[in-house]
This record gives C-alpha cells, structure tokens and sequence, in this order.
C-alpha cells in the first residue's frame, strides 16, 4: 500500500512510518504546518509546529530514507480547531482540541488529499488498536489514545493505519534508539500544541479580552469577581480566588457557567455529580447503536477512568444513564462510548445532571 | 548539448539514476574541470594572505583566479570582490552601497528594488528601512516580471536627491524574465545613483559583461553556474564606495574580510571561464530544448499558462527557464507526485519550513494567489537532455489529472 505516515517531529510517528515501512509499505513522510508563523524553537514538552519540530521530522525521514515533504494546513487548523476552540470558550464550554484535530484535520483534510493524491491510507503514532476494522484501545492503558480518536467514522477508520496500538512507550523509545532516530529521547508533548505557553487562560484572554463578571453561591450572593468566564471549566477548584471561605470550610467547584450573564457559580463537591448526560448527535466508530437501551462503558474527558452507564438515543442524540454519580463532566467535552475496549462512537456533551 | 555531462558525482535525486533533475535554477551539477580544479587544490596547505612560499602560491592562484573571472565577465580584476556566494554578494551590494551613499549624505536614504528582486536583496533593503535608518520603495514591474526604465525613472523622480541606491536583477529567478540592464543602468546614471544587479541566474546562460552594463555591482555565484556552493563575486566598479558588512583582516579590497577559500575560488574561476566559453551554443540548445518543452507541456495540459515573457530570446527569457501555473492545482501536490515519479523541479518560491508561500514575483506581476500557488518551474542547464524532458512530458499529464482531483475536494 501506498501509506502517508503523519510526522509531527516527536518519538511516536517516525516509529510509527517506520513500522509501516518494515510492513512492506510504500511510505511518504507529510509534516504537518499548523501555525501560520511557527515559532523557531520548541519550547520543552509543548506544542509540535515549531520549525525545530519540522526539521526532527525531516531528519527522522532522512533516516528511514522516505520522501518527506510539509504540508501547509495553517488555515484550515486555524479555523476548524482554533476558532472552534476559542469560541467554545467564550460559550462557556470546555473544548478538546485534539478531538476536533483528529476529527476535521489528520483524519479529514489530511486523509482527503491523501487519498485524492493516490495515497491507500494514514499512518499516525497515536497509541490505539484496529481490530477487524473496529476502533480499539491501545495495548498501554497509559498512553492510550482512543479517546482522542473516537470522532472517526469507519470510513476513516479504514483508512488509517496506528502502528504503535501493540506497544508500550517504552518500547517505543527503544525501538526509535535502536533505529538511530534522533528523536528517540524528545519528551513527549503535553498540552495544547498552538499555545506553546501552557497558559491558556491568559492565552485566551489575549484572544477575548476582560470580560469581568461575578462569581455566585448558589444562593446567588456574590462571592468573588472573574476576568473572563473562559477561564472557567466545570469541577475547577483552583484559581477560584474566592474571598470569604464557606462556614463549613469546604472546598468550592465550578457548578456552571453562563457567559451571557458573564457569570460563574460555585458549589461544594457533590453538586458536581451528576447521573445522566444529554449529548448531541453521536458518531459511531462501527454500527450504529441499536435502538434499544445498550449497556456500555463511558468516558467523559481523556485519560479519565471508563465508567459504566446505559446509553440510547432519543431523537438522535445520545443520552447516557451512568449506574454512579459522577463529578467533572463538563459541556462541550467529547463522550467516548466502549464496550470493553471497543470504542462504539462518541458525542460532545451538552448538559448533565 | 555541449557538454553532456551525467557522471555518477553530478546527477539529481541523491544519486538515483534515472531522474530527470529540471531544478538547474536552484543548483546545478559542478563541471568536471571545476571538480578536478577544487579535488587538486582541497589537500594542499597556504593562506592567501601568508607571506611564504605555500602563502605565495595560494595567493597566485587566487590572483588568477580573479583574472580569469574579470576577464570573462568584463570586468577589471580589481573589480572582483570574491565572497561566500549569491546571498552575501547581494546584502553586501545593498546594505554596503547604502552605508556608503548615506554616510556621504544622509539625505540619501531611499533603497530602490524591484519588485521581483531575489530574497537576499528584498531582504536586506527590508532590513534598512526597518533597522538601519532607510526608506524602502518598491518599484513596480509590468505582467511579465520586467522593470521598465520609465517606471526606474519615474521612482527615481520621486526624489532624485534622495536614492541612495537601485537594485535590480539582470534575469529572475523564478519566471526568467530578463531585463534591460544597461538601459536601467543609464537611467540611474543619469541621476549619479549607483545601480546594482543580481547577475545570479544570469551569467550561467546570458552574455554578462560589467563594463557594458554600466552597473556599478554586479552579483554572481559559483553553485548556478558549475562552480562549487559557497563561493561567489562581487563585482563592484573601481570608484564606487562601499562600507563592509564583514570586519577583519580586509583581504578583499577593504569591503570584505575572511580568509580566501583557494579551492573554491579556483573551482569557481574555472566555472565561469567554461560557461562564458560555451555561453552562446549552451544559450541555443537550453533554449531550443526548452522550447521543446514548453511546446509540449503545453500539448499535454493544454490550459496550462506560461508565467514570464513568452519571446524565447535571450534577452527576452532565461534560455533554460520555463514555469508554469495549472490551473485548479496545488503546487506543492504537484511537486510531490512529480518527485514521486523522478522528476524534480520546483515551486520555484521562497520556503518557510518547507511551505510554499504564493511567490512574491508572481503576485508583483498582477497575478492571484491561487494562481500563484498553482506555479511550478523546470529549469534547464548544462547537463539537461532531451530525456530530461521526455520523462516529464510522460509524467504530466496524469499528475496534473491527480493534482486537481485533490485539490477539488
């Protein structure tokens, strides 16, 4: 097969085109350019667009002696990710960027071309497992990556190929050291790659401006001032910066937010948990869920533990039925429905109560 | 051709056999005598600039050298500056004739380019409005690249009293469009400015005689015309002032310091006195092949659309240039699955991190981002077949086919 390996510059994805190539494939390296002005130099484990990124990949591909060329997708990431991700906060939700990467570039604009290029498939480092054409944890429960990943149709799912869904990190690193890739001690990248600061409050305020508001009880009072509702996610308890403590002394959450009256409520720990969330319309990795009620495992946000729940549809949009109260579920992050390690689709969160 | 020159040292695609290497305008292979030349003198010791016996020696060679490239390129040996190359010979011409004109009077701080100028002199004439005190003007060139003496007059008039100095390139890069040089030249003299011009892609396939030209510096590099990467000329006129970029030992006339690469610089003197030897039957078959070439290009993909002047004269168009936009394609797509097929040419833009940026030549030529984005350009030069070409007309027509199924969707 004719296969496009994604080489953002780190450890995952020169194994993972190196991988394909052993499998016999015809391999091409594509970096992808995200930033219209990349930066020259990568600033520790964040971000994966700065030149220096650009180049560890090339040196990778040089290496595994395949083609390797840049593909400018500046502009569609910039509007489908980074305007997708600065006005969900300003709507009070909390985005997941990498979610919507996967789903409108790597797995979309990307695979498009690549297929409309003569290309057979999309090869990525991400740590996750096709099995028979179905979307798969990975091996390390660690790194896994299916979460991110659980956007794709099957369609798209055919298309790519995860070369590292059977490996461990670890062996990852060897296997790039034994290889004489340059890459095999980078340190993985954490965060939000396009704010390579890490601050995304105030990388998100320079994007919206102060937009001050109060903070409430539930009891309406106001306790406490805000710059922004976008600095706010649900179940935050830090940088609250709350004055007067509660009588009991209790710790207090982000219950909601509402940008329209720029204002944010709080509460103690258990008006967090919720029993049943209200997604909007689902994607399915494989077949559609049946129309009846489904047993099933969910995940509300990546790297949080699975927990079981009932889920069905109602007018088309998922709704899940948790079998325990759960804490930190918040709107506009992506719902992972799994049976076991079988990723059956996902949605994006709408409400929870 | 001439001299077919295909050995094992000097091919395209890292070696690979059977490529048809049509980016000649970017590097071409080094000429077997320029090769022998450099392989000889690499493992031999002595600094120009030393007063023994082996520093003697270097410095005859270099002396030499400097003869044999004034005279093939109409110049005084005096006139040769020897640098690193294109870049260095171009920011030394722009920022070196400024400093001097401005410190002479600070009253002249207006740099004139061209439109379609190289990067390493745009750059630098960026660099002095922003950093060194300059005003920068931009003068416009018409639809085929080209920059008219009236349009030269008419930014000089501006305020004539002002300009510290003109750059403008004797044949661009990108679309091979070639200028009038000498009337550009006149022009400036009529108002005592200095002109300088980027001789780079030039004097690989044009006649390029200084004197004649009138131009007050003239840039050539090795690497374009058989010569090695890293060594180039500038040729500045006896009587013109101009303030160094590099400090230090002042080996080449006080303008530019560094110890002399008597490899290099020997290498390069034989590759210049070669292709000026060979200059009028090389500007024939390049043309002739080119021609060929867009001839049938443009069978093959029918609304293809030639960019720069479609008179094949010499001193209309690069002999060995021919670029193209195709329409309802992607350049960089394009250039991939022409790679992917042996074929290596070029977007013929400046890259950042490997991006294709719409060329800026394009865009001064009145042209739209699309359609500049949809360029490529095959250059041809002294090792170029009539295989080369062949193996691109094969490849083609379905990579275009391709190219606009993927750009369409």
């Amino acid at each position: 097969m004719k296969v496009l390996a994604a080489m953002s510059g780190g450890v995952d994805s020169a194994v993972a085109a190196a991988r394909a190539l052993d499998a016999g494939h015809d391999v091409t390296g594509v970096h992808l350019a995200l930033s219209p002005k990349p930066a020259s130099f990568r600033d520790g484990a964040r971000g994966c667009c700065s030149l220096e990124d650009s180049r560890d990949a090339r040196r990778a591909a040089d290496v595994l002696g395949i083609p390797f060329y840049v593909w400018d997708v500046a502009e569609r990431f910039n509007r489908d990710v980074v305007e997708d991700f600065v006005a969900e906060y300003a709507a009070g939700r909390t985005p997941n960027p990498c979610v919507r990467c996967n789903e409108r570039i790597k797995f979309a604009a990307v695979l498009d071309r690549a297929l409309a290029l003569g290309f057979d498939a999309v090869a990525t480092g991400h740590y996750a497992r096709i099995v028979d054409g179905r979307l798969h944890r990975a091996l390390d429960g660690e790194k896994d990556q299916s979460y991110v990943l659980a956007v794709l149709r099957p369609d798209q799912i055919a298309a790519a190929m995860f070369p590292l869904g059977q490996s461990r990190k670890a062996e990852v690193r060897e296997e790039a050291a034994r290889r004489g890739l340059a890459v095999a001690a980078k340190p993985d990248s954490h965060d939000i790659c396009f704010i390579p600061s890490g601050d995304t409050a105030g990388w998100l305020r320079s994007r919206l401006g102060d937009a001050p508001g109060d903070i409430l009880d539930e009891s309406g009072s106001v306790v406490g001032q805000h710059s922004g509702t976008y600095g706010f996610t649900i179940g935050q308890r830090k940088g609250l910066n709350i004055g007067s403590p509660t009588e009991d002394g209790r710790p207090r959450y982000v219950l909601s937010i509402s940008p329209v009256d720029r204002t944010v409520t709080v509460g103690p720990a258990e008006r967090l948990e919720v029993s049943r969330i209200e997604c909007g319309e689902p994607t399915w990795c494989g077949a559609a869920l049946a129309p009846d009620r489904v047993a099933a495992l969910a995940q509300v946000r990546a790297h949080a533990e699975p927990v079981a729940c009932t889920a069905y549809l109602d007018d088309g949009r998922l709704v899940v039925e948790l079998a325990d109260r759960l804490a930190g579920v918040a709107p506009g992050q992506t719902l992972a429905l799994y049976e076991a390690d079988r990723v059956i689709g996902s949605a994006t969160i709408e409400s929870a109560a | 051709m001439s001299v077919p020159v295909q050995s094992a040292s000097v091919q395209g695609g890292g070696g690979v056999a059977d490529v048809a290497y049509l980016d000649h305008a970017a590097t071409t292979p080094m000429l077997p005598e320029a090769v022998d030349r450099m392989a000889e003198l690499l493992g031999r010791v002595g600094n120009a600039s030393s007063l023994h016996a082996a520093g003697r020696q270097a410095r005859r060679i270099v002396e030499e050298s400097r003869e044999t490239v004034a005279a093939a390129l109409g110049a005084r040996p005096s006139e040769v500056v020897f640098t690193s190359g294109g870049t260095e010979s171009d920011n030394l011409a722009v920022k070196g004739l400024y400093w001097a004109r401005h410190d002479a009077d600070d009253l002249r701080r207006r740099v004139l380019v061209s439109a379609v100028e190289h990067h390493a002199v745009l750059d630098p004439a960026v660099w002095i409005a922003e950093r060194g005190g300059g005003e920068l003007v931009v003068v416009p060139v018409d639809a085929l690249g080209r920059l008219s003496p009236d349009s030269l007059r008419a930014a000089i008039d501006e305020a004539p009293d002002q300009v510290a100095v003109v750059s403008a390139m004797w044949a661009n890069n990108e679309v091979g469009t070639v200028a009038s040089v000498a009337e550009l030249a006149e022009v400036a003299a009529e108002y005592g400015v200095p002109l300088h011009t980027d001789a780079v892609q030039a004097a690989a396939s044009l006649p390029v005689d200084f004197a004649a030209s009138g131009a007050a510096a003239l840039t050539v590099t090795g690497h374009k015309l058989g010569g090695p990467v890293g060594v180039g000329a500038l040729l500045l006129g006896r009587d013109v002032e101009c303030a160094p970029l590099l400090h230090g030992g002042g080996q080449e006339r006080d303008v530019r310091s560094g110890t002399l690469d008597v490899p290099a610089i020997a290498a390069f003197a034989v590759a210049v006195e070669v292709t000026v030897k060979e200059q009028a039957q090389r500007a024939e078959s390049l043309a002739a092949l080119r021609d060929d070439l867009i001839r049938r290009v443009l069978d093959v993909v029918p609304d293809a659309q030639l960019n720069g002047d479609p008179t094949s004269a010499p001193a209309h168009r690069l002999p060995g240039n021919a670029h193209f936009s195709f329409p309802g394609c992607e350049g960089d797509a394009l250039l991939m699955l022409l790679d992917a097929q042996g074929i290596e040419c070029s977007t013929g833009s400046a890259c950042s991190a490997g991006v294709a940026r719409p060329s800026h030549v394009l865009i001064a030529m009145g042209q739209d981002e699309e359609r500049a984005k949809s360029s490529l350009r095959f250059s041809l030069g002294h090792s170029s077949t009539a295989s080369d070409v062949d193996a691109l007309i094969a490849a083609i027509g379905p990579a275009v086919e391709r190219a606009r199924t993927a750009a369409a969707r």
